[in-house]
Parts: C-alpha cells; sequence; structure tokens
C-alpha cells in the first residue's frame, strides 16, 4: 500500500490583490505519495480550516490536465518538476521524505494576485478576442468534408490547439511574455485551409494586443520547458515569419 | 399551482416535426432584435455557442459565469468524441438510425421528437466546428475520421484525439469572444448565478455574487437562458470538475422551474478506481478506449496473480462472453453493472480489488504499439501520470464512476422550462438522453441546443415583448432577490460549526453513492431519504465557513452549492423511489430480468417525472408528462 512523507511548505499567502504578501510556512505530515498535488494542499486546508485558520486559496476545477485553472509555482517552476504536466496532475511520489517546497502563485505583472496563489488571466482572453478565431456565423458553414485537410497540416494545427491557456509559459518567461500561448493560438488557425481568409489580419492583431498586455519574446525558451502540453517553441518561430509577412500584407504592398 | 404539462411537440410525422416548427414560430426582424436582452448563464458548450450564436444574430447578450474564463468549462474535459449522422463511413448510418440508437439507448424514457431533432441537426454541428477550425481527426486523405462508440454499431463519432470536448468548446469559445469583441456580447467571469428573479411569472433576470470582491449584482433580460451543466458532484466524487454544481438549475427550481427525472444518472464504466480515502475526484479514461481495449477479470475469486501470469484460461472477459454482438462496446449502464457484478462477486483487481482489467495485448499485438499510441497516447499517459503504472505494459484498471446526469430541469420542445422566459440547455435539461446516455451524444446536445435550436425558440417567446424594455433593475423583485443572498452569505459565515464544507460534502457523497448509485433498493432509498435530511441539519448547524463576504472566499462559495446538493439528493431518493422500475441508469434490484437486466414498467412508468418544489420541508409534488412512442417500438434493450 502507499507510503507516506512529511513535507514543509513555504507558501505566499495574500489576502487581496493590494494586500502585502507573505510567505506562510506549514507541515505536511503523513502525505500520502499517491496523492496528488492539489489534494496534498486539499489536506493542508482541512487541517488549517480545523485549527481556525483561513485555508490557502488555489485555483483548480477538472484536475485532469485539460482546463487550465490550476497553475503553481513549485520550487521555482511553473507546475512544478515533471514535464508536460500540469499541477494538477504532478503526484506526490514525485517528491522525497523531508522535502521543502516553496509554492508561488504566477508571477507576471499582466497576472495580477488576487489572493494567496490564485491570480487574474483575463489578459489571455483578451488576446483570442482580438482575433482568435475564424469569423463563421452559425449556420454558414459548407459540408465538413468539401476542404480536405492533409494530415501533415491537421497534425502540427492540432498541435498547437492542445494549448490549455494555463499561464505557465508566461509565469516561466523572463519577460513575461506570452508568446507561446499567442502562437499556439495564432498557428492552430493559420495553418488551417479555414483560417487563410483573416491569416494576417489575426496575426498582427494577436501579436500586437499580446505586446500590449505581456513583456516581449526575446527566445529564452522557457515557455517550452514550463508548458504541460509540451508544446513547441517552433510555433513562436513561424508566428514571427507570419507577422513580418503580414506588416508588408497589411500595408497593401503586396497588391 | 401548476396547469397541465405542455411539451409543444409538433404534430407530423416525426421527419417533418422541426421543418414545420421553424416556419411557424414567429421571427424576430433582424433591427429588432438588437432591442431584446438575454442573459446566458454558463459557458461551456451549450451557454457559449447559445450566446455566440444570439449575438451573431443582433441580440444584446450578457454572458455570466463562475469561471475565471469561459474556455474553463467543464464541456473541456470530453474526452471520446462527438456523434453525427453524416455516413462519411458508408456503414448504413442515417438521422433515424441515430435516432433509434439514441432513444433506445435511453431505455425508452426520452421524447422521439427531441431526439430525432438532436440526429437531424447533429450534421450541422460538424459543419460549423470544421468552418471554426476544429482540428478533428483525419484520414491521409485530408477527410474525416471516424469511430465507433458503445451503443452504436456503426463508425459516426468525430473526435479530436482523446480531445474533442476542448477542441469543440474552443471552437464555441472563438465563437464567444469575436461576439465580445464585436460588442454583442457582454462578458461577466467569476459571477457566480445565486437567485432567478421572476416577475408576474416570467424569468426578469438574475442575482449574481462576484467571487472576487463578493458584489452582489441584480442583471435583468427579457430572457434568461441556464447553461449550467450536470449535478454528478452530489456524489462528491465523479469525474465532473470540482466547481460544477446545481446552484443555478436549484435555484430556479426552487422559484418555480420543475426539475425532471433527477434519479437517471450516468455511472461510466471506464473510470481509474479510487486509490485512497482523500481522493478529490475521479478520472475518466475514454469510452473509445473499449474499441480495443478488452475488459477481464480473473475467473477465480480473490486471484492474487499479476495480470501476465493468469492465462486465458483463467480470464473471464464477461462483456464478451454476455455479449457477443456488442462484446466492450455496450451501453455505459450495462458496462458498468457488469463491473460492479464482478466486483461485488470478489473478483475485483488491483491492491483494493476494486477495479476490473482494459487490456491493450491484443490490440497492440494486432495493429502495432504505434498505432495504439497515435489513437489514445494522451489517455495512456494521464494513465500513467495518476497511477504511476505503464498501460502499454500491464492492463489498465478501470471502474464506474458517476460521470453524466440525464435528470435535469424540465423544457418543453423549445426548450424553455415551464417558468415563462427561462430556457435551459444542454447538460443542465433534462432533454434527450432519457435514462441513459450514449457516448459522444452529450457534446452534440450541448451544441446542437445552443447552435442549431435555442436561436429559432427564442425568438418565437421574445416576439411576444416587442417593445417593452426589460425590466428595470429597481423593481422591489429585483432588490428583494439581492438581500436573499446576502442573507444566504451572512448566514453561512455566522454558523461558527466544527467541521468543513468538504468534510459534508464528503459524507453527503457516500450516502448518495451508496443508496442511489448504480443499484437501488426501496430499503436503500428510504434510509436515505432519513440519512440526508439528517446530515443536512447537521451540516446546516455545525459547518464551519471562515473569512469573510468580500474577498474571494472558496469555503464560502462551496457552502450554498453543497446545501443545494443536499436538497437535490433529497428530490433524488424521492425520484428513485417513485419510479418502480429499472430503466437505464436506474437500476432498482426489485426489478430485474431473470438474467439480471433492467425490466422496464412502460405500462405504468413511460412517463417523465417533472417534480415541483413545495417549499422548504414540505415533500415537492410529482408530475408526469406521458411518453408516446409513434416511430419506434418500446422493446427489452438487447445487446447480447
Amino acid at each position: 500500500m502507499s507510503s507516506e512523507i512529511n513535507l514543509t511548505l513555504q507558501v505566499w499567502r495574500q489576502d487581496g490583490p493590494l494586500a502585502e504578501g507573505r510567505f506562510a510556512t506549514y507541515e505536511a505530515s503523513g502525505i500520502s505519495i499517491d496523492a496528488s498535488f492539489l489534494e496534498m494542499l486539499d489536506i493542508v486546508n482541512e487541517r488549517l480550516i480545523e485549527s481556525g485558520e483561513a485555508p490557502i486559496v488555489f485555483e483548480s476545477d477538472c484536475r485532469e490536465g485539460i482546463c487550465g485553472t490550476c497553475g503553481l509555482m513549485i520550487n521555482g517552476q511553473a507546475h512544478g518538476p515533471q514535464k508536460g504536466t500540469a499541477t494538477c496532475q504532478l503526484h506526490m511520489r514525485s517528491f522525497n521524505d523531508g522535502d521543502h517546497i516553496t509554492i508561488e502563485p504566477w508571477r507576471a505583472t499582466s497576472f495580477p494576485v488576487l489572493r494567496d496563489l490564485a491570480v487574474d488571466r483575463r489578459a489571455m482572453d483578451a488576446i483570442i478576442a482580438a482575433g482568435g478565431y475564424i469569423s463563421v456565423n452559425t449556420g454558414a458553414a459548407p459540408d465538413a468534408n468539401l476542404t480536405p485537410v492533409p494530415k501533415e497540416t491537421a497534425d502540427p494545427a492540432f498541435d498547437a490547439a492542445a494549448c490549455i491557456g494555463c499561464g505557465a509559459c508566461v509565469a516561466a518567461c523572463p519577460n513575461s511574455a506570452a508568446q507561446l500561448f499567442t502562437a499556439a493560438k495564432v498557428q492552430h488557425l493559420n495553418l488551417l485551409p479555414q483560417g487563410q481568409a483573416q491569416r494576417w489580419a489575426r496575426t498582427e492583431a494577436m501579436v500586437e494586443t499580446m505586446e500590449a498586455f505581456f513583456g516581449s519574446c526575446t527566445n529564452h525558451g522557457e515557455c517550452e520547458e514550463a508548458c504541460p502540453k509540451e508544446i513547441p517553441i517552433d510555433f513562436i518561430a513561424w508566428t514571427n515569419r507570419d507577422y513580418i509577412k503580414a506588416k508588408v500584407k497589411n500595408r497593401k504592398l503586396a497588391g | 399551482m401548476l396547469g397541465s404539462l405542455d411539451a409543444r411537440i409538433p404534430a407530423g410525422s416525426l421527419e417533418a416535426k422541426w421543418t414545420d416548427r421553424k416556419f411557424s414560430m414567429r421571427l424576430v426582424s433582424p433591427n429588432n432584435k438588437r432591442r431584446f436582452d438575454v442573459i446566458v448563464v454558463g459557458s461551456g458548450l451549450a451557454g457559449a455557442s447559445a450566446a455566440a450564436s444570439l449575438g451573431e444574430l443582433g441580440y444584446r447578450v450578457k454572458v455570466l459565469t463562475y469561471h475565471d474564463s469561459p474556455r474553463r468549462a467543464h464541456s473541456i474535459a470530453a474526452q471520446g468524441g462527438i456523434n453525427a449522422a453524416k455516413n462519411y463511413q458508408n456503414d448504413g448510418d442515417s438521422v433515424f438510425r441515430l435516432f433509434y440508437d439514441t432513444i433506445k439507448g435511453g431505455d425508452y424514457r426520452s421524447r422521439e421528437a427531441n431526439v430525432y431533432r438532436l440526429a437531424e441537426v447533429s450534421v450541422d454541428i460538424i459543419d460549423q466546428a470544421t468552418a471554426q477550425g476544429v482540428p478533428f481527426a483525419r484520414e491521409y486523405g485530408g477527410l474525416l475520421d471516424n469511430r465507433s462508440f458503445g451503443g452504436a454499431q456503426v463508425s459516426r463519432t468525430f473526435y479530436a484525439r482523446g480531445q474533442t470536448g476542448q477542441q469543440l468548446l474552443l471552437g464555441a469559445y472563438s465563437a464567444l469572444m469575436r461576439q465580445v469583441a464585436a460588442g454583442t456580447v457582454e462578458l461577466h467571469t467569476r459571477s457566480e448565478m445565486l437567485e432567478l428573479v421572476m416577475h408576474e411569472g416570467r424569468a426578469v433576470g438574475v442575482v449574481t455574487r462576484d467571487l472576487i470582491d463578493g458584489e452582489i449584482t441584480a442583471h435583468s433580460a427579457h430572457a434568461v437562458v441556464l447553461a449550467t451543466g450536470g449535478y454528478g458532484n452530489v456524489y462528491f466524487l465523479s469525474t465532473n470538475a470540482k466547481m460544477c454544481n446545481v446552484t443555478a438549475a436549484w435555484r430556479a427550481h426552487r422559484k418555480g422551474a420543475l426539475f425532471a427525472n433527477p434519479c437517471y444518472t450516468q455511472i461510466h464504466p471506464t473510470c481509474i478506481p479510487a486509490s485512497d480515502d482523500f481522493q478529490s475526484k475521479l478520472t475518466l479514461m475514454s469510452e473509445s478506449l473499449r474499441n480495443d481495449g478488452r475488459i477481464w477479470v480473473p475467473t477465480a475469486h480473490d486471484d492474487g496473480r499479476a495480470p501476465d501470469e493468469i492465462p486465458d484460461a483463467d480470464r473471464d472477459y464477461f462483456l464478451e462472453r454476455k455479449y457477443p454482438a456488442f462484446g466492450n462496446l455496450v451501453p455505459r449502464d450495462v458496462a458498468s453493472r457488469n463491473a460492479k457484478g464482478v466486483v461485488d462477486e470478489g473478483r475485483g483487481v488491483g491492491p483494493r480489488r476494486n477495479g476490473v482489467y482494459l487490456d491493450f495485448s491484443d490490440a497492440m499485438a494486432h495493429d502495432g504499439e504505434a498505432v495504439i499510441r497515435a489513437k489514445y497516447g494522451n489517455l495512456f499517459d494521464m494513465y500513467e501520470r495518476i497511477t504511476g503504472e505503464n498501460p502499454y505494459r500491464v492492463p489498465m484498471r478501470i471502474y464506474p464512476a458517476t460521470h453524466y446526469t440525464m435528470g435535469g430541469l424540465w423544457v418543453d420542445y423549445e426548450l424553455m422550462s415551464n417558468v415563462p422566459g427561462l430556457f435551459v440547455l444542454g447538460e443542465a435539461n433534462f432533454s434527450d438522453h432519457g435514462a441513459n446516455r450514449l457516448g459522444a451524444s452529450a457534446l452534440m446536445q450541448g451544441l446542437a441546443d445552443g447552435y442549431f435550436i435555442l436561436p429559432y425558440t427564442i425568438g418565437n417567446y421574445l416576439s411576444d415583448f416587442l417593445g417593452d424594455p426589460a425590466l428595470d433593475t429597481s423593481e422591489p423583485v429585483f432588490a428583494d432577490a439581492e438581500q436573499a443572498v446576502a442573507d444566504d452569505v451572512s448566514r453561512w459565515l455566522s454558523i461558527g460549526g466544527t467541521r468543513s464544507v468538504d468534510h459534508y460534502h464528503r459524507e453527503l457523497g457516500k450516502l448518495v453513492w451508496d443508496y442511489i448509485g448504480m443499484a437501488r433498493t426501496k430499503t436503500g432509498l428510504e434510509k436515505a431519504l432519513s440519512e440526508i435530511p439528517a446530515l443536512r441539519e447537521e451540516y446546516l448547524r455545525n459547518v464551519r465557513v471562515l473569512g469573510s463576504a468580500d474577498t474571494l472566499n472558496q469555503s464560502l462559495e462551496k457552502a450554498g452549492r453543497v446545501a443545494d446538493l443536499f436538497e437535490l439528493a433529497e428530490l433524488m431518493a424521492r425520484d428513485a423511489l417513485a419510479r418502480e422500475e429499472s430503466c437505464g441508469g436506474h437500476f432498482r434490484e426489485e426489478h430485474q430480468t431473470e438474467e439480471g437486466e433492467a425490466r422496464r414498467d412502460d405500462q405504468n412508468f413511460a412517463h417523465v417525472a417533472a417534480w415541483e418544489w413545495s417549499g422548504e420541508g414540505a415533500a415537492p409534488t410529482r408530475h408526469c408528462e406521458e411518453l408516446e412512442f409513434e416511430n419506434v417500438e418500446l422493446t427489452q434493450r438487447s445487446y447480447k
């Protein structure tokens, strides 16, 4: 059966967006290695409530690694030590008895802390609203098999579309850029035949909205390391290429 | 209180009903649409698709969601696929066959007219999603691929790796954000609906609480659309996301909306078994795995050998043995009940003896590991992350878990509840799946409701109110509703008990799973009806909610949701007790065939049970809507 470990947690506590934050230390004893990281925090919270202290606020929803709600800096790594794994899918078997674990919220100016470990990521929705769609009204679609999409196109489009919008790329980036998120969203649509009509306008609008909210990308590559869906930074290169083309084409110089 | 339940099903042949209704419904002309305000609560497949479509039409839409972004809604977690009667595979599919499979799969407890319409518009959904850029799986020629799913003998399921829900939701979300940018949709995130506002018998708005600063706000509109999902979290452990709850629907129920068939809950056969007592949720492994995985347990009781040491002769592939025609692809309720059967017999596997094997070794020998990896790679990875076991080497262990709830608010053919002006879409309504939903049908229904049904039917309601402005939020009905929410918030904070909300939620879940789970008995349900209220009473007296009302306070959010789940649980027990038959996901042990299959009672129970709230502490009233079957013959479902 499962074995148990004892941990010391350093957790960021902050009462509200404008309040001053601090680290608090909690002992997490008798944690089963089969528990997920968030279940470990659930247990700590139960104990806090019993002792009359307000529980640690952290966000999660599906706990299956797909909704993108959860996201913690664990020992300075976005989503913790296991590659390609969102916080909710990280299990305590990745840790050892006696470990000290530092838990912080995503750190980025464009993600203000709401409370403790919860942050406001609405700036990512603004990037989508700027052009992360194909303009097709309900009912206006042709038959789905009218336009074949070669597998060589469909597969990378899907790899980009797999982004869960968690914000780990922003948290991991030294510049707090959301370039990987933006590039994944841009390329998902730019690669597909359906997305061609708005390709240039989309690229320009989304990249520039990203720049308005977030820092600029300087190709550190930390985002790829942190991404729970292992989205490759190739998409950033492709987006940079599309952006340059877009700047030309959108000036109507290309005829 | 209530007149007769009129489902407003169109007359005429099954094939003509929707076309005729679309023509006979009144329209709102394009320049009048902007005079109407519509509130959409929820931003999953149903809510996002509805809000986007209404925005495109020109209505003034307000979307309210408790998530930080519409894209978080739990539709995102659907893995397997979406059905559509495209017949791209030339294997004999048709609208009628999809209709037939769905109504049979639902054990003949849904409306023919609704289900036929669902099958009819299914094809448009695939077109719409593809045009939005949803990256469905494709063949090498570039055309769309399909796979088969439980309860069907054709391949009609469209899929996007194991992330179909994610991709469809991102499609609907992108359409929604386009309308937000266009200014037709006003988006309110982290806003939880806590009251439905009624005026002169109609739904005229809602009251929300802002989850960040606790601000209570009234919103007024000509119509309110609830697309707020199902109530599977009444079991505490389920495959639902942690925040899923019944609150929006339940608050509407308390204001007069009927709650239909609450006892119809779906226990999904392929989930990862619970590993410990602190388990916070259960994880689904897509049903699509049953295409290639073979389900078995050891023939002997308490066989302690590792799976690879058990020879074929000592294995029982119990679904293939009992149901040769459908084998591992029998519908969910049948697969779940059979898994429970072998585990109850003491033939379960794994450290807690609480699972059955789902074995891919034959498929890998036949197709090669690469093919299996391409189809299910992400699911296998997820399984390994959770269990620490590699399913390419060791068979998966699976066990049923609550996954979906077929019951929900009663709606008529036009998706309007018995409360005029209150529409209910997706899992939140009771409509199309009868007593059991087939795999890959939830995404279909959510999007059918949002893209292709509500945008027509809401106009038929609104056209009566042309020229009437939405009620001003200074009207007393809004202030009263705001006050009710404020009182509720202070009540939770003042109890000052000793146990957490989660503690009570977990205890409630155990009762519901034991008594209103996969198999139900009269005795068990009667126990539920005494134990649930007793626990609820303790909850209301002894729960501890710390902190304040004007900050992000997750215990406070959950307190109200769990209170609603308590009331719902009691209604589920009543409904299950009153339904003296077995059908689909509702299995009453007293009503089974000699072979242990569900035995329906079509004479007395071919109806929808719709419950009316009668006030705190009073017994609810059960109303019936008789189901008429003119196009299918009611038979005992057989998947042999």
